[in-house]
């Protein structure tokens, strides 16, 4: 498995040295085996790199193991309909982006969600604004652009299921996610 | 190598997470919950067939289900029957006029050349409260699409008497999911508009949306994050090709086919998340930006005749229904278009351009409303708590979407004027984001 991850991160290596690195997500081939199921996690390690023009190697292990403190809450949680981060998450954002701002080969993927109100495509567009939010947040307390990458599942990959305002709640978060 | 040839370099993709045309597990059923006050009385009486031995298919089973699933007609049940006839000069109307029938329907299935497999279904359909003889059609058939043949035997009976085109021939495609989070399983599924023949066209343990039907009816377009970020891919249904044709950084979302096929309208954010709708040559990758707005601009649905794009807008604060030409002309304004409640979103158009239908935010809950475009005016179709995915039949009589019923997503249908609802329930999975064919 070791190796068959290091395969998928030196392959990215060679398609951005090609391309310039915009697009360089456009040319990494699906091949069988990375069909999905087991090919999601492969496919998706690959894939950050690939992203942000960057190969990371093995240092998201290396920034995981630092976490304490604020550090170890790495999940922010919204109100309805905002984006705004709420004041109790002021001492977590900014441990992360101190720790991101001293580590700078550290990099962070911020996954945004909603709860499953409303439509689908429009949520995405809500855990977007989230995810961005904090991104600034992290930016402006000394995080780096490069270290920081954003997607937004919007209702799609609930954290709890449940159609009550407590699984809203938990549903509508930001995911500091270390290591792609 | 330029810019832009890199741009239009890409792998025709195959198949990596597809299991193409894999039967699918979650069998769909259909219930009618509510029709309309007075259904058309009708008589399908079962087919002859004047082959050797027994009939090879039941026609007039499937006519009488579809026209009754429709919620316009009540097939007369086949015990109540006194007479089995199946030619119209053995139909004695004033019978069936006693039987509180309006109309009946006979038809055979005749064998074709000996072992050549083909057959036609000659049918016709009478009205036996004046005698008339409506209808008499040779429709051909094979061993292989008796189902499909008799799909639209109902289509042709459907539209005779009500003027309505029938939209029984069709399919839709939907998105299943399984599991519980975080372990969840997603598959795209194609299925015949009555919910037969599922078929699995694409899964992942990673989410899967938006899916788009190809106007010739012969691909899809659909979002999926089986990369961990949001992709476009376009999938041809009869050989499981893929291409991921947008994948670029940040969102990648709510594809929407233009009505010549070449183009996709689509949602793309810029690294700041910037969500702007873009149009999307699909043969040489060219980009046109439509609009440029702080504000979440997503959802894009084209007009039929392919002028202008509405989408969904919050640059008013919550989210509203826009539109703007889609050629792109610099300085284009986009207009607003609703402005009842606080909500409306994911617009998609009738076939003959005159509605909209939205997700709307009705007294707290988020139902299935329509807009007229010509009168202006919004009228809420449904009832539930949290429904959305709105999708118009091809023949602009009927809306497929996305419901909750129990804790578990389902897909019902509401007749255009709020009369006829219908349920379509998967046995495990919940079903979501429900897209009918084109016709």
């Amino acid at each position: 498995m070791r190796s068959a991850l290091l395969l998928t991160v030196l392959t990215s290596a060679v398609l951005l040295a090609g391309c310039p690195k915009r697009d360089a997500v456009m040319d990494v081939p699906m091949n069988g085996g990375e069909g999905v199921g087991a090919g999601a996690e492969s496919g998706g390690l690959d894939r950050g790199g690939v992203q942000e023009g960057q190969v990371v190697g093995g240092e998201g292990a290396g920034g995981a193991g630092q976490m304490q403190g604020a550090l170890a809450d790495t999940i922010l949680y919204f109100d309805y309909d905002q984006a705004e981060i709420r004041a109790e998450y002021a001492e977590v954002v900014a441990e992360h982006a101190r720790n991101l701002g001293a580590n700078p080969r550290l990099r962070v993927r911020l996954e945004g969600h909603s709860d499953e109100r409303g439509s689908r495509e429009y949520n995405i567009g809500l855990g977007e604004r989230r995810a961005q939010t904090v991104r600034r947040a992290l930016m402006l307390q000394g995080a780096g652009d490069d270290q920081i990458t954003t997607v937004s599942y919007g209702e799609e990959r609930p954290a709890v299921m449940g159609s009550d305002e407590n699984a809203w709640g938990k549903n509508r978060r930001v995911e500091i996610v270390y290591g792609n | 190598m330029t810019r832009t040839a890199n741009h239009l370099r890409m792998a025709a993709l195959l198949a990596a997470v597809v299991l193409f045309a894999s039967a699918a597990q979650a069998e769909l059923t259909i219930e009618i919950t509510e029709g309309v006050a007075d259904p058309i009385p009708i008589a399908v009486v079962p087919f002859g067939w004047t082959g050797s031995g027994q009939a090879p298919y039941d026609v007039a089973e499937v006519v009488a289900g579809d026209l009754q699933r429709s919620g316009l007609f009540s097939p007369m049940s086949r015990g109540d029957m006194i007479d089995r006839p199946s030619r119209s000069a053995d139909v004695r109307p004033e019978d069936w006029r006693l039987l509180r029938n309006d109309y009946v329907v006979v038809g055979q299935l005749q064998p074709q050349a000996p072992g050549s497999g083909e057959y036609v279904i000659q049918f016709e359909v009478i009205n036996v409260l004046n005698g008339q003889h409506l209808l008499s059609y040779r429709q051909p058939a094979t061993s292989r699409n008796f189902r499909a043949a008799s799909h639209k035997v109902a289509d042709l009976v459907f539209e005779k008497l009500t003027g309505i085109r029938g939209a029984f021939s069709t399919r839709i495609a939907y998105v299943s999911v399984d599991g519980q989070p975080p372990k969840q399983r997603y598959q795209l599924i194609v299925a015949d508009a009555d919910g037969e023949n599922p078929r699995v066209v694409a899964q992942s343990a990673e989410p899967i949306m938006s899916p788009a039907w190809s106007p010739d009816g012969g691909s899809l377009a659909y979002v999926s994050f089986e990369d961990r970020v949001a992709s476009i891919y376009t999938q041809l249904l009869r050989t499981g090709e893929r291409r991921r044709v947008s994948a670029r950084a940040g969102i990648n979302g709510a594809p929407a086919w233009s009505p010549d096929g070449r183009r996709l309208a689509l949602t793309l954010s810029q690294r700041d998340g910037n969500m702007d709708i873009y149009i999307l040559n699909l043969a040489n990758q060219n980009l046109t930006r439509l609009t440029r707005d702080n504000a979440i601009d997503t959802e894009p649905a084209w007009s039929p005749d392919g002028d202008m794009i509405y989408f969904t807008s919050d640059r008013s604060g919550g989210p509203q229904i826009y539109r703007i030409d889609a050629g792109g002309g610099s300085g284009e304004q986009a207009r607003r278009v609703t402005f009842e409640g606080s909500y409306n979103a994911r617009p998609r158009v009738s076939p003959n351009g005159e509605r909209l239908a939205v997700v709307t935010l009705d007294r707290g809950a988020y139902r299935i409303g329509l807009v007229d475009l010509k009168r202006g005016g919004l009228q809420v179709l449904t009832k539930g708590r949290n429904e959305e995915s709105p999708s118009f039949a091809p023949n602009g009589a009927m809306l497929i979407y996305a419901t909750q019923e129990g804790g578990r997503s389902l897909l019902a249908t509401v007749s255009i004027d709020g009369r006829v609802h219908q349920r379509l329930g998967a046995n495990s999975a919940g079903i979501r984001e429900p897209v009918w064919s084109p016709l």
